[in-house]
């Protein structure tokens, strides 16, 4: 939504839960959809003598995050507490950082209508989830809170407010999710959770320098939500201003059955959450080695893959993006693209082999893949495929029948070599016995060969067939040529 | 007197703590408060620039956990301690989401 | 008698096989049974856990394995440490009722060390206090004299060690809270350097200064638990990984050469005669024992009562947060959400909410730097005068209270004066020093107590000082008339 009058300011802060097999910082399980109360402890019930204990892992990947999103790392950052009362918070505080964060200063590039724009990340810090509060679970009216969820992992992604529409912002939490997917650190479910966004929102007249009073956008659980929230709020706040009318700070919560936001609280109500520095926990050390262990295991980003894939593995740059959807696909994609190569070492470079894969994996294996946050399932393996895509570079079958073998391999987990043999589908590009079966085919339909030389060419359709079923299956351009030049014999 | 806090910062700072106390409760702790907060002023005087605060005296090295399981609570014995449950979870009386 | 007994000489006892672990744990339950109404040191006497304790240990004993370090020694536990299956109150009706589902490390050390634990002691409510006069289930009363204070806040610890209930017990000390009542009832007991003892399973007052310690009536018992309970733990991220050594080691290796740095200036003032003079007489008894006294000073003490009286409160109002009612505890459920809450907290005494209240305003926006940062920046200024008196001693000398116990009441309802009288024991735990309280002899027919602090992790120094000075003088021998029968 754009208006002529108003400039809208956004900025995005985004939760997302760290892949570790534990909490933040005691050792129960961060398995997702556990029956109620089944994965707690003292320490993340915020019993009475409980001590936190920092997940080693979680800090690895939070220095992930901030090293691929281009952020200077703080070897020495510190925890604090966020003092609040509320019944899903076990301890009455929640265990964030404040001054010295462990992440600070990084970028991220987004794709818009104008072209790539460069967005500041302010810093990442690490923190831990509230438990989740459940609603009208039976016949009561209180409230019941499941702690499993109380103490998981998290990063907070703060963002620059830079961006100035709802497409960009949309835009940015995409690039964001796919930084931290591509990273490995977060599966990137808004659904379930684990990828969360709030938004702040407000309007300065254009041309003015001062931001306006802005709102915080709670709430906003899908892509779809954020384009429609955003531009409800930017709608909303215009109304107001363009009737000379003042924006009160206020928390507001997206509400997607209303298809608005709505007021939750203002900010004169808000708490003052006397952060300090959390006495039960030292500085938070990141020392040379460990930084630069971490660096070292960081994967390869999603950027970086599309250009080695434009540039060393023969794709556009279209097939590059599909091919990057999700981290594991990429890896499907290449893992294949080398064993194919492998197999052809020497009829088929890696740029070619590239798009030969590339070509099928669009076309016949990306209908087939499930993603379930960052695993993917794959009917078939990359082994199998390059195996199936080599059958077709040797001419052993032709492209049309890959596709059939492809879906067998998916039924019976048989390898291609095999199915290919089973059912007789080598096809025959021995350029004697092909020409033996078009004489042979020419010579039992002589009413069809005259209508030919008649003029009615379209009976040319007829031998191939008649000759594909005589050969079962044969090089379709050694066909057509032999039967080209012995049609042309008087 | 003291005049070092007011009884309706009292008050706020009561509400913060979330401690619901009678008005003559309120009224003792601006007493005290104010005294003690009257006492410290001689902090004032002690001349602390340039200096780092102390948040651990001796500080140790910050030592994490292994990404590892480890036995929680089970899950009747955690409930058990609480004032009221239901369906496997805490209740607590109802709250406004957002409040 | 038994309850006359070491430690020590009970433990080898039993180990002899000259008494039965049973038969020393049933003596002590009995006592307590009998004395405890005079001085309400227990909150809870866990009879039936020591007894299958004590059976274990005589098993152990019949199946020839190694018994521990505390085999069958009785030892009482301040009612902050969770102990499993038992409960744990804080001496507050927030907590009224909650059994602790997991043992505290220091309960699984002293397990592993064979010690028998009879029961939970009463205390200042959530160990604010130096008087035990805020606990929610009444006052203890001092063995020396029943209408005075036994010292706070693990006054339950001191008393039933000092009235022979128990020869051992188990307190914590954020501002002197052991130091102060073995002071007051005539032990030893040792505040470790901070982080040498685990925190984990001690209910929090104040994390950053909070330091579990022991109670004993000699020093070399004082040494031996100390040495039980200390040592690194993977569940408190403020555990040193550094080796602790042996505190029993040089105990006899008297204190020749050894520089003692005594503070005559600043703190000398609002001190009792009585209690200056026992420290004289420690000094010279030093002196003569080879000892070099030496002069040190520390000019930020002074605000050491200022500086703690901030960060104390500070971090208690945050980790007392979880006292909602919500997951564990009694809730006095009326109303909304918030008069829940409310209603459930103002069942805090009178001391923890002065002390939220107060903590809740110095970390409140706009007075966060002119108190918290400030106190913060204090604490750095008091460790910088330690460093510089270390330059001059090995440790420092000084009372441990300004006076012998005060009656019960005296200072209840003057907080201001409650917190001055804790000036010699706050320093050197805003500085995370170790420091011990040892007696001294007797003022007006009650203990004086002097504290010795060291080097951080220089615990053996404090005990080999501390054993010193107790050899050469009879004030460890010194017990409670109407608890020993005369004197001793
Ligand atoms: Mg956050
Ligand atoms: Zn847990």
């Amino acid at each position: 939504m754009t208006s002529t009058r108003y400039e809208a300011i956004i900025g995005l802060e985004v939760h997302a839960q760290l892949l570790t097999r534990t909490k933040m910082f005691c050792g129960c399980s961060t398995a997702y959809g556990l029956a109620p109360n089944t994965a707690i402890c003292p320490v993340c019930l915020g019993l009475p003598g409980a001590l936190p204990v920092p997940n080693r892992t979680a800090i690895a990947y939070a220095v992930r995050a901030g090293l691929t999103l281009g952020c200077t790392v703080r070897r020495a950052s510190r925890w604090a507490r966020k003092n609040y009362y509320y019944p899903d918070l076990a301890k009455g505080y929640q265990i964030s950082q404040f001054d010295e964060p462990l992440n600070e200063r990084g970028f991220l590039d987004i794709a818009t209508s104008s072209g790539t724009k460069r967005v500041g990340i302010t810093r990442i810090h690490v923190e831990e989830d509230a438990a989740k509060n459940l609603h009208g679970v039976g016949a009561g009216t209180d409230t019941l809170v499941d702690f499993n969820r109380a103490g998981m992992p998290l990063i907070e992604i703060v963002g620059e407010p830079e961006l100035r529409s709802s497409e960009e912002a949309e835009a940015y939490l995409k690039a964001l999710r796919e930084a931290l997917m591509f990273a490995g650190v977060n599966d990137g479910n808004l659904e379930e959770g684990s990828f969360r966004c709030d938004a702040n929102v407000s309007l300065r007249p254009v041309g003015e320098e001062r931001f306006g009073t802005r709102c915080e956008l709670k709430n906003i659980n899908s892509f779809k939500f954020v384009r429609k929230a955003i531009d409800y709020e930017i709608a909303r706040q215009e109304a107001i201003l363009s009737s000379g009318g003042t924006i009160r700070q206020e928390t507001r919560t997206w509400s997607s059955t209303q298809g608005k936001t709505l007021s939750l609280r203002s900010k004169e109500q808000a708490d003052d959450y006397r952060y300090f520095v959390d006495p039960d926990l030292p500085t938070l050390v990141v020392d040379d080695a460990w930084l630069e262990a971490i660096r070292a295991s960081l994967p390869e980003r999603a950027e970086a893959r599309r250009a080695r894939y434009e540039a060393a593995l023969g794709l556009t740059a279209y097939d590059a993006h599909v091919l990057t959807a999700h981290p594991r696909i990429a890896d499907y994609f290449e893992e294949t693209a080398k064993a194919l190569a492998a197999r052809c070492a020497r009829s088929l470079p890696l740029a070619q082999a590239g798009k030969r894969v590339a070509n099928f994996v669009q076309a016949e294996v990306l209908r087939v893949v499930s993603t379930d946050g960052l695993e993917a399932s794959f009917p078939c393996s990359p082994a199998y495929l390059a195996e199936l895509l080599a059958l077709v570079e040797d001419e052993t079958i032709n492209g049309k029948i890959a596709k059939d073998v492809f879906a067998d391999v998916i039924e019976t987990g048989k390898a291609p070599a095999e199915i290919v043999k089973r059912k007789g589908l080598v096809q025959v590009k021995d350029a004697s016995a092909i020409e033996e079966a078009v004489r042979d085919v020419l010579a039992r339909h002589p009413k069809e060969r005259e209508s030919f030389q008649g003029g009615k060419l379209s009976v040319k359709g007829f031998f191939v067939g008649q000759i594909m079923r005589a050969l079962k299956g044969a090089n379709p351009a050694v066909v057509n040529e032999i039967l080209d030049r012995l049609l042309a014999e008087p | 007197m003291s005049e070092r806090i007011s009884l309706d910062e009292v008050r706020k700072v009561a509400k913060l703590a979330r401690l619901a106390l009678e008005d003559d409760a309120l009224e003792r702790l601006r007493t005290d408060l104010g005294d003690i907060l009257a006492w410290m002023a001689a902090l004032e005087r002690l001349d602390t620039s340039g200096i780092e605060p102390t948040f651990q005296a001796i500080e140790a090295r910050g030592a994490l956990r292994e990404d590892e399981p480890s036995p929680g609570l089970r899950h009747g014995e955690a409930l058990r301690a609480a004032a009221r449950s239901s369906h496997g979870g805490f209740a607590v009386p109802k709250v406004m989401e957002g409040e | 008698m038994l309850h006359d007994s070491s430690a020590r000489a009970l433990r080898d006892a039993i180990v002899r096989g000259e008494r039965g672990a049973l038969e020393v744990t049933r003596a002590f339950l009995e006592r307590i049974d009998a004395l405890d109404p005079k001085l309400h040191a227990f909150l809870y006497v866990d009879a039936e856990g020591a007894l299958a304790q004590a059976a274990s240990v005589e098993r152990k004993r019949r199946e020839g394995a190694a018994l521990g370090p505390l085999a069958g020694v009785p030892i009482a536990i301040k009612d902050n440490l969770c102990v499993r299956g038992i409960p744990t109150t804080c001496a507050s009706r927030v907590l009224e009722g909650w059994i602790a589902p997991y043992d505290a490390t220091v309960i699984e050390r002293l397990r592993a060390a064979d010690a028998i634990i009879v029961g939970k002691t009463n205390m200042d409510e959530f160990a604010m206090g130096s008087s035990n006069e805020t606990s929610a289930f009444g006052p203890v009363h001092n063995p020396w004299d029943l209408e005075r204070a036994p010292g706070g806040s693990s006054g339950g610890s001191a008393a039933a060690v000092a009235g022979g209930l128990a020869p051992l017990a188990l307190g914590s000390d954020t501002g002197g809270s052991v130091r102060q009542p073995a002071a007051f009832s005539g032990l030893v007991a040792l505040k470790p350097t901070y982080g040498r003892v685990s925190r984990y399973g001690l209910v929090a007052f104040a994390s950053s200064l909070d330091q579990i310690g022991p109670f004993a009536r000699d020093v070399h018992d004082c040494a031996i638990v100390s040495e039980v309970i200390a040592g690194h733990d993977p569940r408190d991220a403020t555990s040193l990984e550094r080796e602790v050594g042996s505190y029993t080691a040089s105990l006899g290796e008297g204190v020749r050469g050894v520089r003692v740095g005594v503070v005559r200036d600043t703190l000398a003032s609002g001190v009792e005669p009585g209690v200056t003079r026992a420290v004289e007489r420690a000094i010279e008894t030093l002196r003569a024992l080879g000892a070099i006294v030496v002069d040190v000073t520390l000019p930020t003490a002074e605000h050491a009562v200022s500086a703690y009286y901030i960060v104390a409160p500070a971090e208690c109002s945050s980790n007392l947060a979880r006292f909602d009612g919500m997951r564990f505890g009694p809730r006095v459920e009326e109303g909304g959400l918030e008069e829940t809450y409310g209603k459930t907290r103002a069942r805090f005494g009178r001391e923890v909410q002065r002390r939220i209240m107060l903590g809740t305003y110095v970390l409140s926006a706009g007075y966060y730097d002119a108190f918290y940062a400030k106190a913060q920046k204090a604490r750095t200024l008091i460790a910088r005068d330690y460093e510089r008196a270390f330059e001059a001693c090995d440790v420092v000398l000084t009372p441990t209270a300004p006076s012998v116990a005060f009656r019960l009441g005296a200072k209840l309802e003057r907080p201001l004066e409650m917190y001055l009288a804790d000036i010699f024991t706050l320093p050197a735990s805003l500085a995370g020093l170790p420091a011990l309280s040892v007696p001294a002899g007797l003022s007006e027919g009650l203990p004086v107590g002097i504290q010795l602090t060291g080097r951080a992790f220089d615990e053996a120094t404090l005990f080999r000082v501390a054993a010193a000075f107790e050899a050469a003088s009879d004030h460890h021998t010194r017990r409670p008339p109407a608890f020993f029968g005369g004197a001793a």
